[in-house]
């Protein structure tokens, strides 16, 4: 555990005596419901969860084995002024990473100028040499991005990563919001909560806005690699509320550089493609030969400037973690403006004093693969056993370069429903930033997630997380009764 | 010198095919010391030809077949000037970094045997020409040319524990060793013409450039233990065989597949219309 006192964002400092300021319904609605009632509705919310089929499978273990995400019925409350400061910093950085992929596949100015060492992006797994050169439609990339973010007190957010490939979550965000509002209505009329239901609409208008040019009313479907992917739900769920098709790789098919859907009815011209399928597996013919999963000649339709991918192929450049250090520069290069929203501190390993002070400070740090996603590959340096942590020190001498260490933040904490009563559990929270032809938004709200465990920092769903609703506080608007 | 080239194609299917899609690299560029004079692509049956140009500057073509077939023929030919540059490669149209070039591939990953062989290299010290010299002749002296032994899924550190293999796999192993000693190196797919009198070829070449500072790109071609000239013609590169192969392909329909090439690449007589490009 980290040494200082974690920030609680219900009770502040107060270590549970005063709720802080704004936050007063929310403190009155825990006292006056009670633990019979909580726990009823956190059960039915269980049994509302599993009855929809949101489940996720859980990589690494022998049988895909599949769960329910927990979650949590206290929400996070984001207040007015909270939200502002956070989208405007989201959307500062999702502007600079679009300007950052732009460039690394076109003029590389930012190598020239010598703000990020070459070797980092051009030599990375992450450079994605088949799109090199060309540009999509509107110069956007990260169309969709989902930026993890840790809070360590009042006005002190951190961006822990930038998921610019395929992030998932958002489905949660929406159902969430979808099981509060069934469970505990009251709450919404003691809040202003901003709506979270309308980002399939955002979505879709961004797709259509990315359409290539002379797509008059453009056709979007939604790639999936099909029912057996964890995040299957997420992507019918999604493909249903837009009013588009979801399909598979067999489903589409590329002719003469354009890319058709095959239907009953015949073919038709496809303009659009929201893929959740990662780079490597989207055509044979250009990335892994074994993918069964895309389709053959899909990026020969993209280079042409016959289809949008959404996101762009080759954005996992920005999101990797050996150039998530250079984040602040990145933003200060492409913006001219000061980050609004700073990294967490970050050790590069492939730097000799940076490898050294890790190696000495192990047993504080947090070790994280460059490579790696989802928790695995992950040393938590003060929750490690001594084994855990030599495994980690005779890896990282090996190869130093394949890793980068930052501190143990004292996470921020909210007040969630266990065995133990309300106790205080970590929380992370990953809005979701839309880039479309005409700028970014942010919906109001994200994914809270929070680890169940006591003393946990980790909030991955594959390593024991659960989720909460998100309330961002309308500052306009006082509560009314079903006015959300 | 004036090259001409005809390198055909022939696929031949068990059952009509329903549709086939091919991306093809077999279109050569000119830069300097190579004028591409002519070039062209034909195909024996009805079929839609897209061009473009891959992230590497390779001039790539689309070949989409929507009927059914049994035989598909691509009957490339051209003719080429080339001149003698002792290996370098300069103005490669769409040329990358060369920082791109360090990356390993499955391919090329090296294992204990090519980590030994570097190592070996290294110790013996020199300048980095110098080196790479050495390393062209040592895959060319240790390596035996067998076109049954591997195939196009052999590794290099496979390819070379085994001491046999073809052009791809002499040059995955220059390009295993070179990134291991920190040069960047790509995979050259291209035509020879053989002073040997050998014109007819089962196949097209292949061999590797490595990037050396002050020089560029400069050409190696392990198989032959040389450094190349005007008999080489460059037609496409990448991080190995995978990224420049000439054809890639896939189908649906057709059974089971039977795939022939034939290469033959001439010195063509006129020497006036050669100096006079000059």
């Amino acid at each position: 555990m980290a040494a200082r006192p974690a920030f609680d964002e219900l009770w502040g400092a107060s270590a549970g005596e005063e709720v802080r300021a704004g936050f007063e319904p929310l403190g009155e609605w825990l006292r006056e419901t009670s633990a019979a009632e909580l726990d009823r509705r956190q059960h039915a919310a269980e049994a509302a969860f599993r009855s929809l089929g949101i489940t996720f499978n859980v990589y690494g273990e022998d049988e895909a084995a599949e769960r329910i995400i927990p979650f949590d019925i206290i929400p996070r409350i984001l207040s007015a002024g909270e939200w502002a400061r956070l989208s405007a910093g989201l959307e500062q950085r999702v502007h600079a990473i679009n300007a950052f992929v732009d460039d690394v596949y076109g003029a590389r100015k930012i190598l020239a100028d010598g703000v990020v060492p070459a070797d980092i992006v051009l030599g990375n797994e992450q450079f994605c040499v088949p799109v090199a050169g060309a540009r999509p439609p509107h110069g956007v990339y990260a169309h969709i991005c989902g930026i993890d973010l840790v809070r360590t007190g009042p006005d002190e957010f951190y961006v822990l990563e930038d998921n610019a490939r395929t992030p998932s979550g958002v489905s949660y965000m929406i159902e969430n919001r979808e099981a509060m509002l069934r469970l505990c209505p009251e709450l919404f009329e003691r809040l202003a909560v901003r709506p979270v239901d309308t980002y399939p609409e955002l979505l879709r208008d961004t797709l259509q806005s990315v359409a290539p040019d002379g797509a008059v009313q453009p056709r979007c479907v939604l790639l999936t690699p099909g029912h057996y992917n964890s995040a299957f739900y997420e992507h019918s769920f999604l493909a249903n509320n837009m009013g588009i098709e979801l399909v598979e790789g067999r489903d589409l098919e590329v002719d003469d550089d354009i890319v058709w859907m095959r239907t009953i009815d015949g073919r038709v011209r496809v303009d659009v493609i929201y893929r959740r399928i990662d780079d490597a597996f989207i055509d044979p013919l250009v990335f892994r030969p074994d993918s069964m999963l895309g389709v053959s000649g899909l990026m020969a339709a993209y280079l042409a400037g016959n289809v949008t991918l959404v996101n762009a192929p080759g954005t996992g450049i920005a999101d990797d973690k050996a150039i998530y250090s250079y984040m602040p520069d990145i933003v200060r290069y492409y913006t001219g403006e000061e980050p609004r929203l700073p990294n967490v501190e970050t050790w590069r390993c492939r730097e000799p004093a940076s490898l050294q002070y890790t190696l000495d400070h192990l047993d504080e740090l947090v070790v994280k693969l460059v490579d790696g996603s989802g928790g695995y590959g992950m040393l938590v340096g003060p929750t490690a056993s001594r084994a855990e942590i030599e495994a980690f020190r005779a890896a990282l001498i090996a190869q130093p370069q394949r890793y980068i260490a930052q501190p143990t933040l004292a996470l921020s904490t909210i007040p969630t429903i266990t065995d133990k009563g309300i106790v205080p559990r970590h929380v992370d929270f990953r809005p979701f930033v839309l880039t479309g032809s005409s700028g970014v938004t942010t919906v109001p709200g994200g994914l809270t997630r929070v680890a169940l465990r006591e003393g946990s920092l980790v909030v991955n769903s594959s390593q024991g997380g659960g989720t909460k609703d998100s309330f961002v506080l309308d500052g306009e608007r006082a509560a009314t009764a079903g006015s959300t | 010198m004036r090259l001409s080239v005809n390198h055909t194609t022939t696929y031949r299917y068990s059952e009509p095919t329903r549709r086939i899609i091919q991306l093809l690299r077999v279109t050569p560029s000119s830069f300097q010391g190579q004028t591409v004079l002519s070039w062209r692509i034909d195909v024996d049956c009805d079929v839609r030809l897209r061009e473009g140009r891959d992230g590497f500057g390779n001039v790539t073509h689309m070949l989409y077949v929507d009927q059914p077939v049994q035989v598909l023929t691509l009957a490339v030919s051209g003719r080429v000037l080339t001149e003698d540059n002792a290996g370098v490669v300069r103005a490669v149209p769409g040329d990358l970094p060369h920082q791109v070039f360090l990356r390993e591939t499955p391919l090329t990953a090296a294992g204990n045997a090519l980590d030994w062989l570097a190592m070996d290299i290294s110790e013996e010290g020199g300048a980095k020409l110098d080196i790479l010299h050495g390393l062209n002749r040592r895959i060319h002296d240790r390596m035996r040319f067998d076109v049954a032994a591997t195939g196009v899924g052999t590794s290099a550190e496979d390819a070379f524990g085994a001491g046999h293999g073809v052009c791809q796999d002499f040059a995955h192993i220059f390009i295993a060793v070179a990134r291991r000693l920190g040069i960047p190196a790509r995979y050259v797919s291209g035509h020879l013409f053989r002073r040997d009198g050998a014109h007819q070829q089962p196949a097209a070449h292949a061999w590797v450039e490595a990037f050396v500072d002050d020089l560029g790109w400069v050409a190696f071609d392990p198989t032959n233990g040389i450094s190349t000239d005007d008999a080489y013609l460059r037609v496409a590169c990448g991080l190995d065989y995978r990224e420049a192969a000439p054809v890639v392909g896939a189908r649906s329909g057709g059974g089971t597949e039977e795939l022939s090439v034939e290469v033959a690449v001439h010195q063509a007589r006129s020497q006036s219309q050669w100096q006079v490009q000059n």
